[in-house]
């Protein structure tokens, strides 16, 4: 049966994770492809690594980061932040990345997503959409949620996926740092609207929160950065209580 | 022992080279005939499209030449499909190794396609998935499958039962990326790896 995913978000500035960690038994807190090996060992089921800073002098960081994280974890990972172009998306593929998410550039060029479904094939191009509401409406965000576009989430998360996208990464602005769960009405909106997988992201606060994402909110994957890192939840212990609680899940032994 | 990796347009080949080299398989990236006759091993990857991946093929005659392999071949997701009789995508005649059709899953309400993600394997025969651990999990990600057949050597459910795995005299193929498939899909590898047939 296909299972449910688990993906623990790293921000990645200047090569380095950005939001600190309780990871005592790393050798460098910072190290995102130490961290990440950590995670693909716990049964994390997929990885994104998100450059937030990603200026141009920052890329070839990013690059040779892509380049030791592939080498060192066998598990699929997506790299996401200030990707625009082809170029940018053949050298994160060819460093070895699996998948590639962007984000303000799709909205900015809606062209970029046929474009890189054509070139790279729709199942490595990742759209993520910020979402915030507004005046009764989600509403599409860009620049890290703080810019508000025109578009309604709903009418660009069906664009998106006419347009070649593999896979969508919904992260409400509402919910996300809140710890008060997921936006379950809108991730079940948009996953029952979408023929293509749905990950779940912003306001993961406990384990209870992942059941209700992917029953409630019919989600195909929950992300969650700082309560993987400051090890609120673990994921170990996150995919035993899931998998009692009927959510299908992979098993590592 | 020699492993070649074919070198053609369907490809992330790059998460294949980086498992190798974290088994610690020396591998040769080779579209070269001589090279890939010469080989222990051959890996056909493939991500991408059928048809564009096939008519590249046929552009260097590799749609003859890996058919005609003695050495163990192992194809993986795409590379799996091309093996196959026929696919649906891109209405591709394909080289027809395994006796089978590849065909696009059927839309069916609440279930995504692709199918992505990680899902498990049944009725596993053959080497190499011995040593697993029952119905363990692989990474997949595709919109096509081969139906079930004589030749199916393990079987994944997704809308319907379909070919996880092919196997026929030298030939082995993966419809999901054992690259990518932690360890159960490094196992995969190793088996592979170790198999010494030739026919």
């Amino acid at each position: 049966m296909l299972t449910k995913r688990i993906i623990p978000c790293l921000d990645i500035k200047d090569g380095r994770t950005v939001k600190g960690t309780n990871f005592v038994n790393l050798r460098d807190a910072g190290d995102p492809v130490e961290l990440g090996a950590i995670y693909a060992r716990e049964g994390a089921d997929e990885l994104v690594f998100l450059d937030i800073t990603a200026t141009v002098d920052e890329r070839k960081t990013l690059i040779e980061l892509v380049r030791n994280v592939a080498h060192t974890v066998n598990i699929p990972f997506t790299v996401g932040g200030g990707i625009s172009s082809i170029a940018d998306v053949s050298a994160l593929l060819n460093a070895g990345a699996d998948k590639i998410s962007i984000n303000s550039s799709a909205v900015r060029n809606p062209d970029l997503v046929d474009e890189l479904a054509q070139e790279f094939g729709s199942q490595c191009i990742v759209v993520a959409i910020d979402t915030r509401f507004v005046d009764g409406e989600h509403i599409v965000h860009t620049h890290g949620g703080r810019r508000p576009t025109e578009l309604r989430t709903i009418v660009w998360a069906k664009e998106i996926e006419n347009r070649g996208a593999g896979e969508i990464l919904l992260t409400s602005m509402d919910t996300d740092g809140t710890k008060a769960g997921f936006a379950l009405e809108l991730t079940a909106q948009i996953s029952g609207a979408a023929t293509i997988p749905v990950i779940a992201s912003g306001g993961a606060g406990s384990m209870d929160h992942f059941v209700d994402v992917f029953t409630t909110g019919k989600a195909d994957a929950g992300l969650a950065a700082s309560i993987f890192h400051f090890k609120e939840i673990e994921i170990p212990a996150l995919k035993r209580y899931l998998s009692h609680q009927g959510i299908p899940m992979r098993t590592t032994r | 022992m020699k492993t070649v990796i074919i070198k053609y347009n369907a490809g992330n080949v790059q998460s294949v080279m980086y498992a190798l080299e974290r088994i610690g398989a020396p591998y040769l990236l080779t579209d070269d005939e001589a090279e890939i006759r010469s080989a222990d091993k051959v890996i056909f990857p493939g991500v991408g499209e059928a048809s564009t991946a096939m008519a590249y093929l046929r552009q260097r005659g590799l749609d003859k030449v890996i058919p005609s392999l003695k050495q163990p071949v192992l194809g993986t997701c795409v590379g799996m499909q091309l093996l196959c009789r026929y696919s649906e995508e891109g209405d591709t005649t394909c080289m027809g190794v395994f006796d089978v059709d590849v065909r696009r899953f059927p839309a069916t309400p609440g279930l995504k396609v692709p199918h992505t993600g990680w899902n498990n394997l049944t009725t596993m025969q053959g080497p190499l998935t011995e040593g697993l651990t029952e119905n363990p999990y692989v990474y997949f990600v595709h919109s096509y499958c081969a139906d079930v057949c004589p030749e199916t050597s393990a079987v994944c459910d997704y809308v319907r039962p379909f070919s996880a795995m092919l196997q026929k005299d030298n030939f082995f193929a993966a419809q999901f990326h054992a690259e990518i498939s932690g360890n159960v899909g490094q196992r995969i590898l190793e088996n592979f790896l170790k198999i010494d047939k030739r026919v």
